[in-house]
């Protein structure tokens, strides 16, 4: 399709579809502001998305062919579109926030296959990712307008053979990438030999995990929802809710002197808990109900102001266990934070506890990934205007008053705006106070069963790991069942995050070896002492490292006052930071408007047609009243159902009208 | 503005609502009406049943309703084949399942699901223990549910087992449930009960030959892990009073025997003094008292009028039956209804006699927590001492040492205890009453003690804060008594019981009412300096008093009386040492 499809005026242009710019979106759009939602990728949520295997394979074949590109003679088309008085801030075209990316596959080819034919065993190292990952996400666009709708169809057809031909669906011939041809290619420096695939008990092939690829929901990005946190609060606000369900994370672990054990944290875990003593029992739950108003009691702690909180927990007579329980596990701090960081943490934590269940977390079935689709699929649902694999070449500032007041697009279509958000990772070096970046080291595993078995095999765990040497960082784990939607049944998708000090794979293998059995020799079995037996089986793992830009703000860049940059995703467990940096976002544009307010009911919106709809070609679907719009939701929650089918549906179907109300499923809704 | 959804405005919301909620009750009225029209035309249809099911999904707490439902089925069943019985049953607990999801409390829903299940020809109980499990985890405290589900058990013939495990899961996710935990009372004296008494020989230094019945009593070995569960739960949290309880009957409740436990006779006033063991209604028991072989035709009395229930009854026996000091008698007390009876000999030259069982027979005051063995109950104070030690302001964990301590050496503890009731009294002034009565009924359980160890017909408990008086059946045979200097309101009814009471000090409380200064036929002597009497009628229960001849009222308002002395003197002619 033309570049003229899009009309050439918007309020608000948003680059990037992560979680800050998606609520961004959401919230603009949702007080009547025409927004241009677009990103460059061809799947939503950056680098919060989830892929299937098949389709995180992709994006790991993307990666590996990775194209650095150079700004071309294409400049010149849209030179011509500038006009007097106008200056031109180019945008980066190379995404280089993923960074030492290395792939391994422990699950055996086929029954007797030895040979190495496919591309997830070879670790792979590069320093950027390509601009486009044709990697496809896990969920049918139905908010992609214009012509991205046949780009939806196409990639379809794609996941269907992808399994055999990963190397043929690289590129989707897709006229939105006009830059494409210009790429150059990079060979890949292969940092090891092959590692041919290694027998693991049989059980589950590499084969099948292709076979099941859709099954699997993976997630770039590693993060719970606590259920007072701030995302919470703005899904229950704005109503997205309803686009999303929920779990609850069903138990906090920890790992201690090499074992894995439950952390007694809610009070019915601390009634139950074996390995404390009566007297333990009464230390923490005395603590943790100080923390949970402590700023009634400034006597308690006044002595500790600038002081460690472990030195505080000493204190308070809580034992050496305790003291690492609340550390590590509740308040999730480091040995050198202050008392009052700490209190705030265990307060915050244990707030949290008990509104959706006994552990303070939720976690999105189907991945972390739907949560920034949510937000887009509100702001469809208010207007607005969304194009993948369509990406910013520059911006077009005003002289005078150094402000944007036009975009280029990768059309070179000029496309005024009053504001523009874009997320970090599209910003040049040049417009950047300092290059020097903070990371984040990544781990996923596919194991073979849960880290610390339990009565039901379906189990969302929270395990803190505290640092295995003092230098080193504190490892989040997060282990998921196939309940979650995130992995296939008799699968654990296994999730590892902590802040950078080296390489993910310097950082993470480690704990990874000390909590799982990896084969390190080809067809090697398990051996045979009784702890290498009782640990998990790694069927495959991703190391990478992901830049965190969380610690910048307008001061780090050199853009005009009306660029909203977003950094991405922080290292913390929740996403408090980036919610918080959309509405400072949202009220740095409109700061009379209120922020997401609640969407109205389905059935308070009125749809004659009489009202002034002033869409373009090309999207009609953004013209569609809500009751199609949410039907065709449905139908498409309804294919996502039917590829992973929920376990909950077995229930048996007399009991239907008591028994469906499963408890561990909590969809946030307003204030019981 | 492109792409804005237009909403409608409040006032339109709010009329729409208006208006369906007009629609919805016009449709209410006339569906009910019809249904009671129908009713009353006794028609049992089809159509009744429809039109009641729209009304009570609606509204499931329209009883009429139900009854009507019931006659409507109970008709049908006499038409139909059996398998179709079955069905339409079935299809009336779906019903019901939707009605309990609109209102989990109702108690139609319930009744009537009961009732159902006992006229399905065939009931699925398996499926209705799944329902009420299913209710109790949405809401662990739903009655209604909990009774139902009782019924359902008892039908099903689920193991006890099963069901001292469903306890274990409804306490392991939240110990703050009552029901849960006296289910576990009933359960499990039922899967674990005590061995019979001949079979393990009791090794705790207290007497086997106890007065008292052990009900309801579980094995040792599966008390020891309760009272770790019991632990578990006031540990994590010492203010959640439901684990208390329940750690209160674990360490168990005896009930004292049925018995005569004293028989006091007094030559001179001619009269016999029974006591009970516990409150008895004499007149009722057909109590017999047989003298030197005969039986004798008295009338039995309370030791006051307003008594009904007594631990104390009085007769008199015939004129001069036994008022010749040269002669012995043999008197006998019998209690049919129990089969027991008690002897009382009164000597050649004895003006009294009594037979009784001490007091110091440990087992009397320990009765709340007194089956355990000793050494079981040492752990337990340290148990708790140790929670203390770290809330020191708890009070179910102080007020549990009290009673351990009071079951374990009532003596030897006595000034731990009066501690501990003093920090309870700071810790919870709402109750502070509560426990000062508390603290006054084991001091004087504590000085009958230490009178019956001394064999002294003497009880004297001044100073003590004493805010009331109890135990007096135990004070039968008190010649002289001293409550100076307390907080007593009054002498109750029950003082009455005191029939051998000589001397009375009561000097430096606020008694305002003598009620109990009632017929005590051996009352010589009251000293009430400085308390509350006021009226003159408050004195005249003293006239009763035959024998009164020094009384003092110095200090209580009463002196205030126009004519007080004139008007006491006739009142009271006897009393020749006044002081007002």
């Amino acid at each position: 399709m033309a570049a003229e499809d899009l009309p050439s005026q918007f309020d608000v242009v948003i680059l990037g579809t992560g979680l800050a710019e998606s609520v961004i979106a959401a919230a603009c759009s949702r007080v009547g502001q025409n927004v241009l939602h677009l990103d460059r990728r061809s799947y939503y949520a950056g680098n919060w998305a989830s892929f299937t295997f098949n389709g995180l394979l992709s994006w790991i074949e993307e990666y590996k062919n990775q194209q650095e590109v150079q700004i071309t003679e294409s400049e010149q088309v849209w030179r011509s579109l500038i006009d007097e008085g106008e200056d031109v801030v180019p945008l980066s075209s190379v995404d280089s926030s993923i960074s030492n990316l290395e792939v391994f596959c422990y699950a055996s080819e086929k029954e007797e296959e030895t040979k190495a034919p496919l591309t997830s065993c070879q670790p792979v190292n590069a320093e950027t990712v390509s601009e486009e990952t044709n990697g496809d996400s896990a969920e049918a666009q139905d908010t992609v307008t214009g012509d991205d709708a046949k780009a939806s169809d196409a990639k379809t057809q794609n996941e269907e053979h992808k399994v055999s031909e990963p190397k043929e669906e690289q590129h989707i011939p897709d006229i939105s990438e006009p830059s494409q041809s210009q790429e150059e290619k990079e060979p890949q420096p292969i940092s090891s030999p092959a590692d041919p695939p290694v027998e693991v008990e049989k059980k589950i092939t590499y084969q099948k995990l292709v076979k099941e690829g859709r099954r699997f929901n993976i997630d770039l990005v590693s993060k719970l929802m606590y259920s007072r946190g701030a995302l919470v609060d703005l899904l229950i606000k704005s109503n997205v809710s309803r686009y999303a369900e929920f779990k609850n994370i069903s138990r906090i672990l920890t790992c201690r002197n090499g074992k894995v054990e439950q952390v007694p944290c809610s009070r019915a875990d601390v009634f139950a808990s074996k390995q404390l003593t009566v007297v333990e029992k009464r230390m923490l739950m005395k603590f943790l109900t100080f923390c949970l108003d402590f700023e009634q009691h400034p006597e308690e702690y006044q002595d500790y102001t600038e002081k460690p909180f472990r030195e505080f927990l000493k204190n308070k007579k809580l034992t050496e266990n305790l003291q690492d329980f609340v550390l590590h596990s509740i308040a999730m701090v480091t040995q050198q934070t202050l008392m009052e960081e700490g209190l705030k943490a265990t307060q915050h934590f244990l707030r949290c506890l008990g509104r959706y269940g006994n552990t303070p977390f939720l976690f999105p079935l189907y991945g972390l990934g739907e949560i920034p689709q949510c937000f887009c699929r509100m702001c469809a649902v208010f207007g607005g205007i969304y194009c993948l694999r369509h990406s910013v070449q520059c911006l077009v500032v005003d002289k005078a008053s150094n402000k944007v007041k036009a975009v280029i697009d990768t059309r070179g279509q000029k496309i005024s705006c009053s504001h523009f958000v874009v997320e970090d990772s599209f910003i040049r070096d040049e417009q950047r106070q300092s290059t020097a970046y903070r990371q984040i080291s990544r781990a996923v595993l596919i194991t073979d069963r849960s880290v610390l078995p339990s009565e039901s095999d379906q189990q969302i765990s929270l395990v803190t790991i505290p640092p295995l040497e003092p230098s080193a960082p504190a490892v989040k784990m997060v282990e998921l069942c196939s309940s979650s939607m995130t992995c296939m049944p008799g699968t654990y998708l296994v999730h590892l995050t902590c802040s950078s000090s080296g390489t993910a794979q310097e950082d993470l293998a480690p704990v990874v070896s000390q909590l799982f059995h990896v084969s390190t020799i080809p067809g090697e079995e398990p051996s045979e002492g009784a702890e290498e037996r009782s640990k998990p089986a790694v069927l495959w793992v991703m190391y990478f490292n992901m830049r965190d830009t969380s610690a910048l703000d307008s001061s780090s860049y050199s853009l005009p006052s009306n660029v909203h940059v977003c950094t991405g995703p922080d290292g913390s467990l929740g996403s408090d930071y980036s919610i918080k940096l959309a509405e400072s976002v949202f009220l740095h544009i409109l700061p009379d408007e209120e922020f997401c307010p609640p969407a109205p009911n389905p059935e308070d919106i009125i749809y004659d047609g009489d009202g002034p709809q002033s869409e373009g070609p090309g999207f009609d679907e953004s013209a569609n009243t809500e009751a199609d719009k949410s039907q065709a939701e449905e139908e498409e929650e309804g294919a996502a159902h039917e590829k992973s089918p929920s376990t909950e549906s077995s229930e048996p179907a007399e009991m239907d009208s008591v028994t469906q109300q499963a408890p561990s499923d909590t969809t946030p809704s307003s204030e019981e | 503005m492109h792409g804005r959804v237009k909403i409608k405005s409040t006032a339109q919301q709010e009329e729409e609502k208006r208006k369906e909620r007009e629609k919805k009750l016009k449709a209410f009225v006339s569906a009910r009406d019809a249904v009671l029209k129908k009713r009353s035309a006794g028609e049992h249809d089809e159509e009744a049943l429809q039109l009641t099911q729209q009304l009570l999904s609606s509204n499931p707490d329209f009883a009429t309703l139900w009854n009507y439902r019931r006659e409507v089925l109970l008709h049908l069943e006499t038409l139909r084949e059996k398998d179709e019985v079955q069905k339409l049953y079935e299809s009336e607990l779906h019903f019901i399942e939707a009605c309990l999801k609109v209102n989990p409390k109702s108690y139609g829903c319930w009744h009537h699901r009961s009732w159902v299940n006992t006229h399905l020809p065939q009931p699925d109980w398996t499926r209705e223990l799944g329902l009420c499990d299913r209710c109790l985890s949405l809401d662990e405290r739903n009655f209604h549910c909990w009774d139902y589900r009782r019924v359902v058990v008892k039908e099903s013939g689920v193991s006890v087992e099963q069901e001292l495990q469903f306890t274990d899961r409804l306490i392991g996710s939240n110990f703050s449930n009552y029901s849960s935990w006296h289910y576990r009372s009933t359960l499990l004296p039922q899967l674990h009960p005590q061995p019979a008494p001949d079979s393990a020989p009791n090794t705790s230094p207290s007497p086997t030959t106890s007065p008292q019945i052990h009900s309801h009593r579980v094995c040792e070995e599966q008390l020891l892990k309760e009272y770790e569960l019991a632990h578990n739960a006031f540990f994590t949290d010492p203010n959640d009073q439901s684990a208390w309880f329940y750690y209160r009957w674990l360490l168990g409740r005896a009930e004292r025997e049925e018995m005569i436990s004293c028989v006091y006779v007094s030559r001179e006033e001619e009269r016999v003094s029974v006591a009970f063991s516990k409150p008895v209604h004499a007149q009722l028991e057909g109590l017999m008292l047989v003298l030197d072989g005969q039986p004798q035709q008295v009338e039995w009395r309370s030791a006051h009028p307003r008594l009904r229930h007594s631990p104390v009854w009085l007769c008199d026996l015939p004129p001069s039956s036994i008022s010749d000091l040269s002669n012995e008698h043999n008197l006998t007390i019998h209690w049919p209804e129990k089969h027991t009876h008690r002897d009382c000999a009164l000597y050649t030259g004895s003006a009294e006699s009594w037979c009784r069982d001490s007091a110091t027979d440990q087992e009397l005051f320990r009765s709340e927590l007194s089956v355990e063995k000793s050494s079981v109950l040492q752990a337990e104070l340290q148990s708790c001492n140790q929670l203390l030690e770290l809330e020191p302001q708890n009070k179910w964990c102080l007020l549990t040492i009290i009673l351990l301590m009071r079951a374990l050496d009532p003596l030897g503890h006595e000034k731990e205890t009066l501690a501990h009731f003093q920090t309870l009294k700071e810790v919870d002034p709402m109750r502070s009453t509560y426990y000062s009565d508390l603290c006054s009924k084991f001091l004087i359980e504590n000085t009958i003690l230490k009178m019956e160890y001394a064999e002294v017909r003497v009880f004297s408990l001044s100073n003590k804060n004493l805010t009331t008086l109890c135990h007096l059946d135990q004070l039968l045979l008190v010649t002289h008594i001293n409550l100076s200097s307390n907080q007593l309101l009054r002498l109750p009814p029950q003082f009455a019981m005191l029939q051998c009471l000589e001397v009375l000090e009561a000097d430096d409380n606020a008694i305002e009412s003598l009620e109990g200064l009632y017929h005590l036929p051996k009352l010589e002597e009251v000293s009430l300096r400085n308390n509350q009497i006021c009226k003159l009628s408050d004195l005249e229960s003293l006239a009763s008093c035959t024998k009164l001849i020094r009384l003092d009222l110095r200090g209580n308002p009463v002196h205030k009386t126009a004519n007080i002395e004139s008007e006491l003197s006739q009142l009271l002619p006897l009393v020749t040492a006044l002081a007002l």
